[in-house]
């Protein structure tokens, strides 16, 4: 019982800071509000004020995420009139949905993908094709984003399964460079200009059209927010099965150690084969619904410095943490969007960060933790 | 297809060929070193690139007009400055990795190239821009049956094919050549040998980075443009030529950025599409060829170690 109290408190502690920093406008204020929460990060560390939260939050799984999901409603209903700020947290939930597919690819498989943000815009650029010339249902436009996702992964199968390391990251490098020009000179999906899409709908709803139900009023990006909240919390709930069951040992393995993986019996090409194809195809879920939510698509939205934000959230989370992921994209997304001072220069901070995390702090900021199969969590 | 119109493609060829080999040997020596892949070996080109045309701005300022003087002072500050460059990355970034997991190189590498590649869009005057670079060589040349062979080109080819030279003379003939070799045969040994390991590798980094300046040079005189992410191509483009080749064999490197470039320039005549879509081509290139073969055509210096 007092565990989950602390772990509540420490919810609502985070969730208070998220509301006051998305609902921040002055630039001072918003400096400000960082300087408290990076002190606020580098005293937790110090202490270990925040072992007894770590210890709470994972002996009570199930009761954390329904936290953390309770926390981003309360955050939605509180700014429910804040378009910009709604907007913000919507595109953090999207993200959050790539990157975990990335992360079965990158953190579990151990197969290297530097064209995350390609896939993205394979999702992305299939929903505004097939928003604009089939009648489709939405959903099932979503679901066809990840599809086409899916399925140029395919094209990248061979190549990758034959290479490993630095061979593998070098494909997939050429793919994304590849990619994007590719958007750029082809006429036919827009050029250098893009596509532009019509609002999303499910059924009757008209996903842009301000919701009033009575006395309630809010801004459209509520509806967006509720099925990017549905998308986080499906993809979280494969991701997280994923690791504690067999596959997820079987996919570590294969990471860890191809050889003895090999000599177990395994079958290296198939795991790897249904690593990247699923984290492909998540992150080309999450691709269409952002789309749709942006209204609007160009080549410049998936260029390989987007695909390095992907890594760097990975990376600046602790690599395979599903959590640490969930930290560094809030971080990775609003930082440069609420202090605008930095948005010019955010490729190169996060870079930079990423090279100092890997020189000193390999782990991240939450390290994925020892899956404990049987028995009670690890403290 | 006339003949004077084949010499140029072939002249065209040459050109991209000799850019790429200079690349792939950097990373080839890298890699025999350290057995790492350096990404950000691109990057430190696009920088070699724009020291030079930053000590051309500067000393055309200075009411500097002399050709030879300008020429000379662009490439010694390219070379200089990605020679250091080179040397850095290896000392704070690449050393300080290098008992971690091949992931966690490739991965501070390509970042580090990212904050090199950044740092010149965001902070050279009008990075985010394509810049001119001067054309610093006779533009003149001789006429031979309708083909125009110009003066610079030949220059640019010729100076590149003795770095290459001078290269393979220090790594066979001299005393650090040796223990570059040493090194890259079996550290270990070399260590008890006697051979500063560090000093070698961080010589090396040098060496294959002043190589790549030249490499950014020729890309700027010979396109009079340089642009921040030029790197990122030729990066990716000498990576595959040095795998193609076999990653370790200098030879290889070289053979594999003409081979690249061949490939290309037969693309660009050969498929109507591909000169709308030449670096799409370029790239579809890289995939095919790591599929096919992954370990390149001369074939990998050694097998893996179970």
């Amino acid at each position: 019982m007092r565990s989950r109290a602390i772990a509540a408190l420490f919810t609502a502690l985070v969730t208070a800071y998220a509301w006051l920093l998305l609902r921040a406008e002055s630039q001072g204020a918003i400096a400000a509000l960082i300087l408290v929460g990076i002190a606020a990060g580098i005293l937790a560390m110090r202490t270990q004020l925040l072992r007894p939260v770590a210890r709470s939050l994972g002996s009570n799984e199930r009761f954390a995420q329904g936290l953390a999901f309770a926390a981003v409603v309360v955050i939605a209903l509180a700014l429910r009139d804040d378009d910009f700020a709604l907007l913000l947290l919507t595109r953090v939930l999207i993200v959050i949905v790539a990157c975990l597919g990335l992360n079965v690819q990158f953190g579990y498989a151990g197969v290297v993908n530097f064209a995350g943000a390609s896939f993205f815009g394979v999702g992305g650029y299939t929903a505004a094709v097939l928003a604009s010339s089939a009648r489709l249902p939405h959903l099932l436009v979503l679901l066809a984003g990840g599809v086409t996702a899916a399925l140029a992964g395919t094209v990248l199968l061979l190549p990758i399964l034959r290479t490993r390391g630095h061979y593998a990251a070098l494909i997939t490098i050429a793919f994304a460079l590849l990619f994007r020009t590719f958007l750029e000179v082809n006429d036919a999906l827009g050029g250098p200009q893009g596509l532009k899409l019509g609002e999303m709908r499910i059924g009757p709803l008209r996903f842009n059209d301000p919701i009033s139900a009575g006395p309630f009023e809010g801004s459209f990006y509520l509806r967006y927010i509720a099925v990017a909240l549905v998308l986080v919390a499906l993809a979280f709930a494969v991701v997280q099965r994923l690791d504690r069951s067999w596959v997820g040992v079987a996919l570590d393995t294969v990471r860890l150690d191809e050889i003895a993986a090999a000599s177990f019996g395994m079958d290296i090409a198939r795991w790897k084969i249904a690593a990247f194809t699923v984290g492909n195809f998540i992150i080309g879920v999450a691709g269409a619904l952002s789309a749709f939510m942006i209204g609007f698509i160009a080549p410049n939205n998936y260029s390989f410095a987007e695909s390095l934000i992907f890594v760097s959230i990975l990376l600046l989370g602790g690599i395979g943490s599903a959590w640490g992921l969930s930290l560094a994209t809030a971080i990775v997304i609003l930082l440069p969007e609420k202090f605008q001072i930095i948005q010019e220069y955010r490729f190169l901070m996060f870079a930079a960060l990423v090279v100092l995390t890997l020189l000193f702090r390999p782990v991240g900021l939450v390290p994925r933790p020892l899956r404990r199969l049987v028995g009670p969590p690890l403290s | 297809m006339s003949a004077s119109v084949i010499a140029q493609y072939v002249m065209n060829g040459a050109m991209l060929g000799m850019m790429y080999a200079l690349v792939a040997v950097g990373f080839t020596l890298f890699f025999g070193v350290l057995d790492i892949i350096q990404f950000s070996h691109g990057d430190v080109v696009a920088a070699g690139a724009f020291a030079g045309l930053a000590a051309w701005t500067l000393l055309t300022a200075a009411g500097v007009a002399a050709p030879a003087v300008l020429l000379l002072a662009v490439v010694l500050s390219a070379i200089a400055v990605t020679a250091l460059l080179g040397a850095v990355v290896a000392r704070f970034i690449v050393l300080p990795v290098k008992g971690a997991p091949q992931l966690n190189v490739l991965l501070v590498t390509l970042m580090a190239g990212t904050v090199l590649r950044e740092c010149l869009r965001l902070f050279y005057p009008g990075g985010s821009q394509p810049k001119l670079f001067p054309a610093l060589l006779p533009t003149s040349g001789w006429d031979i049956g309708g083909f125009h062979l110009r003066f610079d080109n030949v220059i640019l080819l010729v100076s590149g094919a003795l770095l290459i030279a001078g290269t393979h003379l220090i790594i066979t003939r001299s005393r650090l050549g040796l223990a570059i070799r040493a090194v890259a045969q079996d550290e270990e040994t070399a260590r008890t040998m006697g051979i500063d390991f560090r000093r070698v590798v961080l010589v090396t980094f040098a060496l294959g980075s002043a190589l790549a300046a030249f490499a950014g040079v020729i890309d700027g005189l010979y396109y009079n443009e340089v642009f921040f992410g030029m790197g990122l191509l030729l990066g990716v483009i000498g990576f595959a030529a040095a795998i193609l080749g076999g990653l370790g064999n200098l030879y290889g490197a070289i053979v594999g950025g003409f081979l690249f470039a061949a490939l290309q320039t037969i693309g660009a005549v050969a498929l109507p599409f591909a000169s709308a879509y030449k670096d799409v081509f370029a790239f579809g290139v890289v995939i095919l060829l790591m599929a096919i073969r992954p370990t390149g055509l001369i074939g990998e210096r050694a097998s893996e170690r179970v």
